[in-house]
C-alpha cells in the first residue's frame, strides 16, 4: 500500500456498518478497519467519528430496517441528521462507507443537509494506493 | 395493611410470543424506565415516539397499539438501544416482532417489492440472468482492453471448484456497475481464486427487514445451494 496517491491530505472518516461491528464481528473488524484505511491514506488523514465502533449512532440505511427502501424519505433524513452532524465534525473531505446502503444514505445525507464531504466504497479506495507486486 | 391495587388480569398475546421468540426472554421486565435507550437512539422523537415507550406499550399489554405504530419501520433495529441499556433490554427483537405481525399487504412497499423481486429473479433489483452474464463480461473486457496493467484480469462466473464464492450487492451492477472493477482488481492481484454465480448473486436480504422468516430463509437457503453446487469453501459478502 502506497498512500502518496492522497497528494492534497485529504481527510478521511469512516462509517462502521451496524450489521458489520455492533451487530456482527465487534470491535475487532472496526480496529481492522482503520487499519486498512491508515495504510491507503496515509495514518495522519484519518480522522475518526464520535461516538465510534461498536457503539457508534445508525446512519440509518439499512441495518436491519430496510429504511432506504421504505419509503419514508422525510423520517429517514430526521434520523440521519445526528449521523451528519457526526460527520461534519470530524471535517473529513471522504467518508469511507463499507456497506452500500449505508453510502447511499451517508450521501443523500449530505445533498440535504448541504456536507462538505464525498463518499466511497472501501475497496475503490484500496486500489488507489495498491502496488502490485506482479508488475 | 393496605393492600396492592389490584388490576383484571389483562392478557398480552403480544408479551409472552416475544418472551418465548427472544432468546432468554429478552430480559423486557427487566427494564429499569432509564431512558439510556432513549438517548442512544437516532429514531427517538419521530412521531413522538421512541425505544423506552415502545417497551412500556409492550409491557402493558397495548397489543394493538404495538403492532400498528408505523415507527416500528422509522427504528432501524440498529440495536444501539441493547447497547446502551444496564440489563441487555432487546427492543430491536421486539420491533423485528412486531413486523412480523404485519400482512404483506401493509409492509411497506418498497420493502416487500425488493424482497419480491429476490424471490422471483434471484436479486433484490430483478435484474435478468443474462443481462447480470453480459454485464460482467462486458465490463472486464472493456478493462482488459482500455488498461495495460490490467490485460490479465478475471471476472469468472459459475467457476467450479473456485475457493471463494462472491456475491454482489444488486444495486452496484443496477446503479455504478464500474465500481465492481475495484474489487475484481483487488481479489486478482492477491491472488484469490473466485466466482460469481449466474443466478442467485445478491449479497443484500430485503425479506430480512420485511418480517417474513419464510422469505429470508428461501433467499439464504437458494444462494447456499448455489456455493454448495459451485464447490466453493468460503462464501464472501459484499454487504
Amino acid at each position: 500500500m502506497d498512500p502518496s496517491w492522497n497528494r492534497e491530505d485529504l481527510k478521511v472518516t469512516c462509517q462502521d456498518p451496524c450489521n458489520l461491528v455492533r451487530k456482527g464481528l465487534g470491535d475487532s473488524v472496526a480496529d481492522d478497519l482503520r487499519f486498512v484505511i491508515k495504510q491507503v491514506v496515509g495514518e495522519e488523514n484519518f480522522v475518526d467519528m464520535w461516538p465510534n465502533k461498536s457503539n457508534n449512532y445508525c446512519c440509518c440505511c439499512c441495518c436491519g430496517g430496510g429504511y432506504l427502501q421504505s419509503g419514508f424519505v422525510e423520517k429517514r433524513r430526521a434520523f440521519g441528521r445526528i449521523k451528519f452532524d457526526q460527520i461534519q465534525a470530524t471535517g473529513a473531505d471522504i467518508v469511507v462507507t463499507p456497506c452500500h446502503n449505508c453510502r447511499s444514505q451517508i450521501e443523500d445525507l449530505c445533498q440535504v443537509y448541504g456536507g462538505g464531504y464525498r463518499t466511497t466504497h472501501l475497496w475503490s479506495l484500496i486500489v488507489k494506493a495498491m502496488t502490485r507486486k506482479s508488475k | 395493611m393496605s393492600q396492592p391495587i389490584v388490576i383484571e388480569k389483562h392478557k398480552s398475546r403480544f408479551k409472552e410470543l416475544a418472551r418465548a421468540a427472544i432468546p432468554g426472554g429478552g430480559n423486557l421486565d427487566l427494564c429499569l424506565t432509564c431512558s439510556s435507550c432513549v438517548n442512544g437512539c437516532p429514531a427517538s422523537g419521530i412521531s413522538d415516539m421512541d425505544p423506552r415507550k415502545f417497551l412500556r406499550m409492550v409491557l402493558l399489554g397495548l397489543d394493538e397499539e404495538v403492532v400498528q405504530t408505523p415507527w416500528i419501520w422509522w427504528c432501524s433495529m440498529c440495536q444501539r438501544c441493547k447497547r446502551a441499556c444496564p440489563m441487555g433490554v432487546d427492543i430491536g427483537a421486539l420491533v423485528f416482532m412486531a413486523r412480523q405481525q404485519w400482512s404483506r399487504e401493509n409492509t411497506p412497499k418498497g420493502i416487500q417489492k425488493s424482497c419480491d423481486l429476490h424471490l422471483e429473479f434471484g436479486n433484490s433489483t430483478g435484474i435478468h440472468r443474462e443481462d447480470w452474464v453480459s454485464l460482467c463480461a462486458e465490463l472486464v473486457e472493456e478493462t482488459r482492453q482500455q488498461e495495460e496493467d490490467w490485460k490479465d484480469l478475471p471476472a469468472p462466473m459459475d467457476k467450479k471448484g473456485a475457493a471463494y464464492y462472491l456475491n454482489q450487492n444488486a444495486k452496484e451492477p443496477t446503479v455504478e456497475p464500474e465500481e465492481m472493477i475495484p474489487l475484481w482488481k483487488i481479489l486478482h492481484e492477491v491472488g484469490i481464486d473466485w466466482t460469481y454465480s449466474s443466478e442467485r448473486w445478491d449479497a443484500v436480504n430485503y425479506c430480512m427487514f420485511s418480517g417474513d422468516d419464510r422469505d429470508w430463509e428461501t433467499v439464504v437457503r437458494r444462494q447456499a445451494e448455489i456455493v454448495n453446487d459451485l464447490g466453493c469453501k468460503t462464501l464472501i459478502n459484499t454487504e
